[in-house]
């Protein structure tokens, strides 16, 4: 049975691990090729790596880094962050990931996930998405959360799955760092209205987040941050625990 | 021992060449003809579209080479499926090693999305390629068409209908998922190869 998918995510600036509260306050999480061996032996069923430095400099930094997880690393990664054009999907793919998460530049520029579709196939192009509820609507963000579009979620990931986007990985701003669980209506509604996967990001606090965000959420993978980098939930534990829950995963 | 890894226009082939790396292996990335000809073992990997990838393998000639290898090769995701007689993916012909036709996946009820991507389960093993597994070891797939169960399944996997996960015929071994991709387990089936 195919099944349901835990994702550590990897914030990364200038080359270091970093995790936002609320998409600002950052703190040290370590080294990301080091961090992502150890989720690997743990039993990580993907990783993804998103680049948060803008800079020109930052960007060169991060295909290196790229480079050495590729190297080292045994399981699917995706990265992000930086991704404007088709030349960056390339640098990024060359270096050895195995798919691209796209966002702002996505919603700039739609074309892009056609573009990313054509040349390299449906399945490398993860379209990420932000987005905050608002008066009962989940307006999608640009840019980390900071510049609001005229964007509706439902409306823009369907605009983004007919395009030829892959998988859909859904952040909640309104979940996010909050550690009170995932936006598990909205996902249930995502998964229904969509015929790719769909990974739940943002709410993670503990274990029983994880059950309902497959079990109520119907996302097939769910992403978490800080609750695995400092340790507050170690995968093992979790994935014994989702099986005893009758949750489909790989155990290692 | 030398490996070689068949490049061609197809996406994320430097995954296998780390994999081996990681066994202590290192492989050779070419299109060369007669440096695959004379390799102990050739890997055909791929990620991409059939229709385009075998138009390139014939206009290189690379299409010709590949039948008539004699060492063992491993085909993997779409090298697998290219090794087969026909894909419905771009109504292509392929290379015809495996007579039988790539599907693509139906889905029966909304939970069935396409592509099959993530973990499942291999079993009913019938090749010293999985020497050292436990059925229903998990494999990461990433795919939107299959090679229905034939006389040449060697392991399957279930994702809407049983399929196969591997397939041999003489010397030519090939799975749809991705060993390079698959942890300590697709290692092992890697090391596996390497032995033969």
């Amino acid at each position: 049975m195919l099944a349901k998918r835990i994702i550590p995510c990897l914030d990364i600036k200038n080359g270091k691990t970093v995790k936002g509260v609320n998409f600002i306050n950052f703190r040290d999480a370590g080294d990301p090729v080091e961090l992502g061996c150890v989720y690997s032996e743990q039993g990580a069923d993907e990783l993804v790596y998103l680049d948060i430095t803008a800079s020109h400099e930052g960007r060169k930094t991060f295909t290196e880094l790229v480079k050495r997880v590729a190297a080292t690393i045994s399981i699917p990664f995706t990265v992000g962050g930086g991704i404007y054009e088709l030349q960056d999907v390339d640098r990024l793919l060359n270096a050895g990931a195995d798919k691209v998460s796209v966002n702002s530049a996505a919603i700039k520029n739609p074309h892009l996930i056609e573009e990313i579709a054509m040349h390299y196939g449906t399945q490398v192009c993860v379209v990420a998405v932000d987005a905050n509820i608002e008066n009962g609507q989940w307006r999608c963000y640009l840019n980390g959360g900071r510049i609001p579009t005229d964007k509706e979620l439902f409306a823009w990931t369907k605009e983004a799955e007919n395009r030829g986007a892959g998988e859909i990985l859904f952040t909640s701003m309104t979940h996010d760092g909050v550690k009170a669980g995932y936006a598990n209506e909205a996902l249930a509604m995502l998964s229904d209205n969509l015929n790719i996967p769909v990974i739940a990001s943002g709410g993670a606090g503990c274990m029983e987040h994880f059950l309902d965000v497959f079990a109520i959420g119907k996302a097939d993978a769910a992403l978490a941050a800080s609750v695995f980098h400092f340790g507050e939930i170690r995968i093992p534990e979790l994935k014994r625990y989702l099986s005893e829950k009758g949750i489909a995963v790989r155990e290692t | 021992m030398t490996v070689t890894i068949i490049k061609y226009n197809a996406g994320n082939i430097y995954s296998v060449e780390y994999a081996l790396k990681r066994l202590g292996v290192e492989a050779l990335i070419t299109s060369d003809k007669e440096t695959i000809l004379a390799s102990d073992k050739v890997i055909f990997p791929g990620v991409g579209e059939a229709g385009t990838t075998m138009q390139h393998l014939k206009a290189t000639g690379l299409d010709r080479l590949i039948v008539d290898l004699k060492q063992p090769v491993l085909g993997i995701c779409l090298g697998m499926q290219l090794l087969c007689r026909a894909s419905e993916e771009g109504n292509a012909n392929c290379l015809n090693i495996f007579d039988v036709e790539v599907k693509r996946f139906i889905p029966h009820k909304h939970e069935d999305k396409i592509p099959h991507m993530g973990w499942n389960n291999i079993w009913k093993f019938q090749s010293a390629l999985f020497t050292g597994l436990t059925l229903g070891d998990y494999v990461y797939f990433v795919h939107s068409y299959y090679v229905p169960l034939n006389d040449y399944t060697i392991a399957e996997a279930d994702y809407i209908l049983p399929f196969s996960a591997a397939i041999q015929k003489n010397n030519f071994y090939a799975t749809q998922f991705h060993p390079e991709k698959s942890g300590k387990v697709g290692e092992r089936i890697l090391q596996n190869f390497i032995n033969l």
